[in-house]
């Protein structure tokens, strides 16, 4: 069971308060670029590099805003990159406490069996591709349904607001497309 | 060190809530953005009206640093962006926060998300000077009103305080009057899990 939205929407809506009162808006879609600097920068040890004032990379993106990203990926332990982790702790501790998500749920959604029966690889398929397309995008719009969504238009900045019209133009069509059984 | 625990205390209870509204359940988001089931879509703007308005009272009182605002700037690329996450989240029913707090929850799929999306933001990074040849990364950090303490450029000459609050009332109200569903008949229906 879920909450009720009245409370489950004040509890949401007091967290996102608290981040900004003690330290800087939610946001989350850019730690997968940390991660993968962190990542490729094992693998290809040239692609940060250490300068006077800090840090920069031969990628473009990870040199950009006087090489913040770069510094991100060399300094993990901040922030940002520990929230994510700590998000990740807090979901499953959650879930434990209500008792796990049931096996069945956790192998294949309902409402995917619903819609296209017992196949959890074409499942892992769309996943993966929903997973890539949502990080692109979220990427080349600085920002994704945490960031710009909800930390955006809570600060009414125009770049929430035209970011939710762009995601809710495109997720409508494709869910009511997509998921035409209702699970 | 302040700032590390802040960062698991706020992120932890992020991913509580997250958990408990439903929000990292791919057939909660299914419902939403199929219009069928549209109780989490009722928390997400009782959310944001209620931060809203906390946040600019707060301002005007204040009681919060504005210095702690972080406004993103509006470029054409937030919108084109904005329409594939939007793509990617109905046909996956993850978007970057609920999918890694699915995966940690045991959902196999959010793994195959998470994977997928370090590939995704992985692209980005290659093909980013393209974008930003492209001219579509430019743009200001605007506001709707001019918010007293901060220099973010604004869209009108209102208070950005007074703006805040009534968006953020506007939010909370459209909260109130948005039905269990706008497609199909009958009762909503919540998913089992």
């Amino acid at each position: 069971m879920v909450l009720n939205w009245k409370i489950g929407g004040v509890l949401l809506g007091l967290v996102f308060f608290a981040a900004v009162l003690l330290v800087k808006p939610i946001g989350v879609s850019t730690q997968f670029v940390i991660l993968d600097a962190i990542i490729a920068d094992a693998a290809n040890p040239g692609l940060i590099t250490a300068t006077d004032e800090g840090y920069t990379s031969t990628n473009a993106h990870l040199a950009k805003s006087g090489g913040a990203y770069a510094k991100n990926a060399m300094t993990p332990l901040n922030y940002s990159f520990i929230f994510v982790l700590a998000m990740a702790l807090g979901a499953f501790a959650s879930a434990m406490a209500r008792g796990g998500v049931g096996r069945d749920e956790r192998r294949l959604p309902a409402i995917w069996y619903a819609n296209y029966g017992d196949t959890p690889w074409k499942r892992y398929g769309m996943a993966f591709l929903g997973g890539f397309i949502v990080l692109y995008g979220a990427r080349l719009a600085g920002g994704c349904t945490s960031g710009h969504m909800m930390s955006g238009m809570m600060q009414t900045a125009v770049s929430g607001y035209v970011f939710a019209a762009g995601a809710f133009a495109a997720a409508l069509p494709v869910a009511i497309t997509m998921y035409q059984k209702e699970g | 060190m302040t700032s590390i625990l802040l960062a698991l205390v706020i992120g932890a209870a992020f991913g509580a809530v997250l958990d408990r509204i439903g929000a990292t359940n791919p057939n909660w988001i299914g419902k939403m953005l199929s219009l069928t089931n549209l109780h989490l879509m009722k928390t997400i703007l009782l959310a944001i009206g209620t931060a809203s308005v906390l946040m600019f009272a707060g301002q005007m009182l204040g009681l919060v640093d504005v210095g702690h605002m972080s406004v993103k700037t509006a470029y054409a690329g937030v919108f084109i962006g904005g329409l594939m996450l939007g793509v990617g989240w109905a046909a996956s029913g993850y978007c970057p926060g609920t999918g890694v707090c699915a995966a940690a929850t045991g959902r196999k799929d959010a793994w195959f998300f998470i994977a997928g999306g370090l590939l995704g933001a992985a692209a980005y990074m290659v093909s980013y000077p393209m974008w930003k040849a492209a001219g579509l990364l430019e743009g200001d950090k605007l506001t709707l009103g001019a918010i007293p303490g901060s220099d973010y450029p604004a869209l009108t000459t209102i208070s950005g305080d007074i703006a805040g609050i009534v968006m953020g009332a506007l939010f909370i109200a459209v909260a109130f009057i948005l039905p269990e569903r706008l497609r199909g008949a009958g009762q909503a229906v919540a998913p089992a899990e």
